[in-house]
């Protein structure tokens, strides 16, 4: 999203255009966007919602100015489909856990696929599926990146008003600990001892679970340079065992690179 | 903000079933009277009506990552030490508008934060936080980079310090020559005096204003036992303390160790969450953050905490500086402990022990520097 707008100041301008794509996903990230009531008017003011299939049938053609992808890739036709995406759009910005780091999906990429198939469908010879689930950006190039199990709706528009004025979003990478602090919520952590993923997870969900008196579980993914394994030796210290350790890095984020690691060594320790 | 520090301050006792009208006599006086009280499992400071709402027979224990709420055996309305909040939360808010601009026409309208600063009262200030609101001022109140926010709400606070009787488990004020007695800067400073049959107040006086809010508190002369029993209790404080920290040639120890192989290994257990400084009573870094709306009609600037863990923190043009946790961590414990000295005259740690407390992990301030001493002496010159 460090692009310039194309637009130039001289007015009347031509209405950005928006477009929302689905892959591998349950539908709640895009429906953040309809969830925005009160914004969403201000932003159909502002952009022309060109394909939105969840909020209208009315599809235009591209290319498009920007275009909000949900979802991982699953199957050989998305993966291809996504090129055709990247091709039509000025801007790609991927939404949610799924799209940025593999979904639950991703559970796959640990096991054989083809025994879920089994297990899961009662047809199976009818299913056509990639062994693994993959977030966005390991097939096109992202402009940026909007986490979490779903987005968080305040972050969705502060991301879409700073593609319509050219400017750097404001969406921190470093931990949730920070956000945590800044509300003066008592740290679980320390205060009660129920195992945290904050220290590791990345700010912006306006600090859900540690409100509510419980651990973070990281479904806004790994911040940046997380210390996952010492954030994991501290879980273990508070009697998390490694099984639980391996099942806390492979939730809504299973594909996310520093969570997958850590989660196999704990595995690898469990066996 | 309390100005007078006379070396024979007045002192007076205070019975605890007045403790009541003193809130009174500070609300009747304008102030929101800000105290600690419960918040899920710890103490935080916040606005309290009553005397019911602070943490009466409560106290905490504190170990490196870790805190407990437990139950006392008597009534002390202030027995315990500090807990995750500090009152920069109040000082130096969290988050904050600094202005906001609208397009007008042809131009922009700028409109700048002005408040009407909030008159608090902090109720229950301990000695060592007393010293990090001075060591704030140093960076806040004066000079180039005053901040009117600051300034105009410590301005405004009324000052009820409270003496230890107990220190926690990170607590090391006494190695940071900022406790467990309050020596100035405050209004009106408190020992309490918990006994089987009484349970009382002595108050040392150390402004006109504390002077003059007491008018309205039911109060009695100190006798010499009074006075006794309250030194007693700072005492004990003192002896208890959880850490030390050898401050002795800090600033050219941590000059000379910059390159140390052991902040490789503090980087091992280092999260980089910044717990550290957002609880640190002295910290007080701040980013700023543009913000516009969809139609770009309007934009607002706020400002809000930050923390040199984060790599935004030493972003420049192309990239961040300090990419490591090893530099992230040597900074900090560098900038408290050295680099503060020459850069405000003072050191940056009052001892309060709240970054040893809130690391997840427990990593100790205290324990690193040692670790450093020792390898000084253990490796052959
Ligand atoms: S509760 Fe979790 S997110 Fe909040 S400070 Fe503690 S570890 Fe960090
Ligand atoms: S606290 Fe963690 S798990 Fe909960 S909503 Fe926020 S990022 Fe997700
Ligand atoms: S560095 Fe730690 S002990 Fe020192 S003032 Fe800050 S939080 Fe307290
Ligand atoms: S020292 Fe502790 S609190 Fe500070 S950043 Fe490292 S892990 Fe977090």
């Amino acid at each position: 999203m460090e692009k310039k707008s194309t637009e130039t100041q001289s007015k009347p301008k031509r209405k950005p255009k928006l477009a929302v794509w689905k892959f591998a996903s349950c539908d709640g990230c895009q429906l953040s966007l309809l969830d925005c009531e009160d914004k969403l008017l201000a932003v159909a003011g502002e952009l022309e919602i060109a394909n939105f299939p969840e909020a209208s049938r009315l599809v235009q053609k591209g290319p498009y100015d920007v275009s909000l992808v949900e979802g991982s890739i699953t199957t050989a036709h998305d993966a291809e489909r996504i090129h055709q995406i990247r091709k039509m759009s000025k801007v790609l910005i991927t939404i949610g856990a799924c799209a940025t780091g593999g979904g639950v999906q991703a559970l796959r990429n640990f096991q054989d696929v083809n025994e879920f198939v089994r297990i899961v469908y009662a047809s199976p010879q009818y299913i056509s599926t990639l062994k693994t689930s993959t977030p966005i950006d390991e097939h096109v190039f992202v402009d940026f990146e909007l986490r979490g199990c779903p987005i968080s709706k305040s972050q969705l528009v502060e991301v879409i008003c700073a593609f319509l004025n050219g400017r750097k979003p404001n969406i921190p990478a470093y931990s949730l600990c920070v956000e945590c602090k800044r509300q003066g919520v008592p740290c679980v952590m320390v205060s009660q001892g129920i195992p945290c993923l904050g220290p590791v997870t990345q700010a912006g969900c306006g600090v859900l679970c540690p409100s509510y008196n419980r651990g973070c579980y990281g479904c806004f993914g790994p911040m940046e340079r997380p210390n996952v394994a010492a954030c994991c030796e501290q879980w273990s210290k508070l009697g998390a065992d490694n099984g639980e350790i391996m099942r806390v890095m492979r939730t809504f984020n299973a594909h996310a690179d520093e969570f997958r690691k850590e989660s196999m060594r704990y595995e690898n320790a469990s066996n | 903000m309390p100005k007078n520090a006379s070396n024979d301050r007045k002192l007076v006792v205070l019975e605890a079933a007045q403790f009541q009208a003193l809130l009174r006599a500070l609300q009747d006086g304008g102030y929101s009277t800000v105290a600690p009280t419960l918040k899920e499992g710890a103490i935080v400071y916040d606005e309290v009506a009553t005397v019911d709402e602070l943490p009466v027979g409560k106290t905490d224990e504190h170990a490196g990552g870790s805190y407990r709420l437990k139950t006392r055996k008597d009534k002390a309305v202030f027995g315990y030490v500090v807990g995750p909040h500090s009152w920069k939360k109040f000082l130096h808010p969290p988050t904050l508008r600094l202005w906001q601009v609208r397009r007008n026409g042809n131009g922009l309208e700028f409109v700048h934060t002005q408040e009407q600063p909030p008159k608090y009262a902090f109720i229950g200030v301990r000695p060592c936080e007393l010293s990090a609101m001075q060591i704030q001022d140093k960076v806040f109140m004066a000079g180039e980079f005053a901040d009117p926010i600051y300034q105009g709400r410590r301005e405004n606070a009324f000052i009820v310090a409270v003496n230890c009787s107990q220190a926690g488990g990170t607590c090391f004020c006494v190695s940071m020559k900022t406790g467990p007695k309050a020596q100035s800067g405050f209004d009106l400073c408190l020992t309490e005096v918990v006994e089987k049959k009484s349970h009382f107040f002595v108050v040392e006086i150390g402004s006109d204003r504390g002077a003059a809010l007491l008018q309205d508190v039911p109060h009695s002369e100190a006798t010499p036992e009074h006075l006794q029993k309250a030194s007693a209790a700072v005492e004990q404080a003192a002896s208890q303390m959880g850490k030390t920290l050898d401050v002795s040639d800090v600033k050219d120890l941590l000059y000379r160790n910059a390159e140390s192989p052991h902040w490789e290994d503090v980087a091992r257990r280092c999260l980089g969450c910044a717990n550290c400084t957002m609880v640190c009573p002295t910290c007080f870094c701040t980013t700023v953050e543009e913000v516009t709306d969809l139609t770009g009609g309007n934009a607002e600037r706020w400002r809000k905490w930050d923390s040199c863990f984060t790599s935004d923190f030493s972003y420049v043009h192309g990239g961040s500086i300090r990419t490591s946790s090893s530099a992230r961590y040597r900074h900090w414990l560098t900038h408290k402990l050295a680099a503060w000295d020459d850069q405000f005259g003072s050191s940056g740690c009052v001892g309060c022990g709240r970054c040893i407390t809130w690391c997840p992990v427990g990593i100790d301030i205290t324990a690193e520097v040692q670790t450093i001493r020792s390898s000084e002496t253990s490796k052959p010159k």
